[in-house]
């Protein structure tokens, strides 16, 4: 994370930084998974099992993984093997979507936008890319699962730049325009999967796209581990190098940083602030792809839980910078993913994690809490400019 | 920054100990395992979700068994979930909800030691899916495993359909559902059909709004979680001259008996559960509910897999098995019982059927 170099950074201080810079999100869900245990015990649950099963959940157990390397020598028999394997696999298939999707409100929060509509650009890409995937047929998969991905990012790009337009040309806020094409985005599903997109039979859901379209799976059913996690790491990679290598990340993050001084450096804000919520879009999009090409290949109601929403908090975890979204992407991954047995064995409720990550954000949100409560001296960083006010 | 080394250290041997106990699996015992997997309703949706639950709660205190749940929060949890279960060697999974066909369908066949049921759904069925190949759509001989749980609806909703058409100050009634799909339109059916037998049987003509078995068509919510719809879907109703209304869209239905709460100019009749129960606050409004007893359904399948006989196919709840019926009609006379009694009966023993009265 040494790259986020701020101007007051010096050279010789980006060891140090770097340790600051990740000391409050850890302590901040060192903080909120304590005061989840607390909430634990008061509902009269035993805590040890709970984290425990929470740590199986999203691993795996280490015993059964021993077993299965011994069944696999021994016989060569893989199912012991695949089972142990599979919480750790499930994890990753859950935090794909969150890298996605995580890397779209960074972006966004960059350049000064809070983009509240990465769950609707996330349905858009979905059903964008359920279309090509089951509706284009005979062509191979080199070509069909590219085409189908791009969709799914076209469609989001689209349903990103719209307010982003509408924000550069009007100053209309992207707050309300974002949420309101949620809204819309969400309305649209229900008729699509109602009328022009249903399947044969009487199920409001989508066909299944077609193999070719599938991102590739690693191992045999059930394990749903796809070539989607890999893709999300790349894109992660590039929205890194386009932010921080590129004259026109720089642009963004001027804009973001001080829109006035941007405009009077000869930037257009205009072709910026569209750009971003262009390509804000487009990677909340491809969450929706990597979700329905890679896990689901059919989008019914309910497709998606919220990763558009809980992207917001976790690119405020990562702040803002790409490698710190794949690191609170998998954490969210790994805790969603977990929590299934943890509810299943433990009897904890799911929405537990909910409230850890309720409180990891808030501790993220308001730092000072955490300074006070471990006793951390402020050192003076600058903090990011996440939105700026209404209009420009 | 002592407190903080403390805390470090605190979690890294929480996190050994985390390890060490948690490779252990599941408890060993003799109990037979249920679990269900609910679909995005949740398990206190007060409808099919909270009712198939009670079925499994019901069996837990008479037969011993162990049962729990899981919360499926959108699409891909519902593979997680039964995958989950199977890892617990559950010995019989209900899920909930023909969204949650194909994946039962992918887990049935994958193990065929487990027992599976789900609720609204039967095999053979392809789930749209005619030109994939190699997907699993399967039958009682494919998947031997797995019971659909399916219930004739229509015959409830016909005898509510009576009971409305009896019970109407104005001479119209109507209905209206969430999406027109099968599960839905199946107590509309029954609801016109029930209607129309009032209207023979007494020379009446008491019209219903909302829906046409002829048409196939009818009102639609397009959702089933809009309470605002409910109260505008009542209230256009209530203008066209209704005062009785049968909304088949789960909670949305909850926002036409607030309407009618609210201006006392009409009646509900609920779904799924009976009303009265599981939203008592309304139950001045509320002229019957049609019931859909999945508890029954599901405790009867549970049963079968304690008694060593459970047997894959097609459960279909009826009048005459109890799986569906209708809870007492508010202010009903002695005749208007009476006659409903007579209808269930003839609709019991084939004498009397919802598509002979609609001349289908």
């Amino acid at each position: 994370m040494s790259e986020t170099a701020t101007p007051s950074q010096t050279k010789t201080g980006n060891r140090s930084s770097l340790a600051q810079e990740l000391l409050v999100p850890v302590l901040a869900v060192v903080t909120g998974l304590i005061i989840g245990a607390i909430v634990i015990v008061a509902s009269g649950a035993n805590v040890f099992d709970a984290y425990g099963a929470l740590f199986t959940g999203s691993f795996g157990s280490p015993i059964r993984l021993i077993e299965g390397l011994q069944v696999y020598f021994s016989t060569g028999e893989t199912k012991e093997l695949l089972r142990a394997i599979y919480p750790f696999t499930e994890s990753l298939v859950t935090a794909t979507p969150y890298i996605f999707a995580g890397l779209s409100v960074a972006l966004g929060f960059r350049a000064g936008l809070f983009n509240i509509g990465a769950e609707g650009q996330f349905f858009i890409g979905a059903l964008c890319s359920a279309f090509v995937g089951y509706s284009v047929k005979g062509l191979p998969m080199i070509i069909h699962l590219p085409l189908a991905i791009l969709a799914g990012a076209l469609g989001g790009a689209l349903w990103g730049m719209i307010p982003g337009y509408l924000k550069a040309k009007f100053g209309a806020h992207e707050v309300v325009n974002t949420i309101m094409m949620n809204w819309i985005a969400f309305r649209l599903s229900d008729w699509l999967l109602n009328g022009p997109m249903k399947a044969s039979g009487f199920r409001p859901v989508t066909p299944n796209v077609l193999p070719t379209a599938e991102l590739p799976r690693f191992f045999d059913d059930p394990l749903r581990f796809n070539l989607g996690f890999f893709l999300a790491l790349l894109v992660a990679y590039l929205v890194y190098w386009f932010l921080f290598k590129t004259t026109t990340g720089f642009e963004i993050r001027s804009v973001g940083a001080n829109p006035d001084a941007a405009k009077y450096a000869g930037m257009s804000i205009v072709k910026n602030l569209v750009l971003v919520m262009a390509l804000a879009g487009g990677l909340a999009g491809m969450a929706g792809s990597a979700q329905v090409l890679g896990v689901d290949h059919w989008v019914g109601q309910g497709f998606s839980a919220g990763y558009g929403f809980d992207a917001i908090a976790l690119a405020l975890l990562g702040k803002s910078h790409p490698f710190g979204v794949v690191l609170s992407a998998l954490l969210f991954g790994f805790l969603r993913s977990g929590a299934t047995n943890m509810q299943s064995r433990a009897g904890i409720p799911i929405d537990i994690i909910s409230i850890i990550q309720g409180l990891v954000i808030v501790f993220i949100a308001a730092p000072a809490i955490i300074r006070w409560f471990y006793r951390i001296r402020s050192i003076k960083t600058e903090e990011t400019v996440l939105t700026r006010g209404w209009g420009k | 920054m002592k407190k903080l080394y403390f805390v470090i250290a605190a979690l890294i041997v929480a996190s050994l100990v985390l390890t060490a106990c948690g490779g252990g699996g599941a408890a060993s015992s003799d109990a037979i395992k249920v679990g269900q997997v609910t679909d995005l309703g949740g398990i206190d949706d007060k409808s099919f979700n909270a009712t198939a639950y009670a079925g499994a709660e019901k069996a837990v205190a008479d037969f011993g068994v162990e049962a729990k749940y899981l919360e499926s929060t959108q699409q891909s949890d519902y593979n997680k979930n039964i995958q989950q279960f199977i890892d617990e060697d559950t010995d019989l999974i209900v899920t909930v909800g023909f969204l949650l066909g194909v994946d039962t369908a992918v887990a049935a066949k994958a193990n065929p030691e487990t027992y599976f049921a789900i609720v609204d759904y039967s095999y053979p069925d392809c789930f749209g899916t005619d030109f994939v190949e190699g997907q699993t759509c399967g039958s009682a001989t494919e998947l031997p495993n797995v019971l659909g749980l399916t219930f004739a609806t229509d015959q409830a909703g016909f005898l509510a359909g009576y009971a409305a058409a009896a019970s109407t100050q104005t001479g119209k009634v109507a209905t209206f559902g969430g999406i027109n799909i099968p599960p839905v339109t199946i107590f509309m059916i029954g609801f016109e059909a029930g209607v129309k037998y009032y209207n023979e049987q007494n020379d009446a003509n008491v019209e219903v709004l909302g829906w046409s078995t002829a048409a196939s068509d009818g009102s639609f919510t397009g959702n089933f979680d809009s309470l605002d719809d409910g109260r505008s879907f009542a209230e256009s109703f209530v203008q066209e001259g209704a005062d009785i209304i049968m909304p088949v869209a789960g909670p949305v239905g909850l926002g036409s008996a607030a309407y009618c709460q609210e201006t006392g100019s009409c009646k509900i009749i609920g779904v799924d559960t009976d009303w009265t129960v599981s939203s008592p606050e309304y139950t001045d409004v509320i002229l019957t509910s049609v019931m859909k007893n999945m508890n029954i359904a599901v405790y009867d399948t549970i049963k079968s897999v304690v008694d060593g006989n459970f047997a894959g196919g097609v459960y279909l709840g009826t009048l005459a098995n109890g799986g569906v019926g209708i809870s007492a009609v508010a202010g009903a006379s002695a005749e208007l019982n009476a006659e409903i009694e007579a209808a269930a009966a003839a609709l019991s023993d084939g004498s009397l059927t919802v598509n002979g009265v609609l001349g289908q």
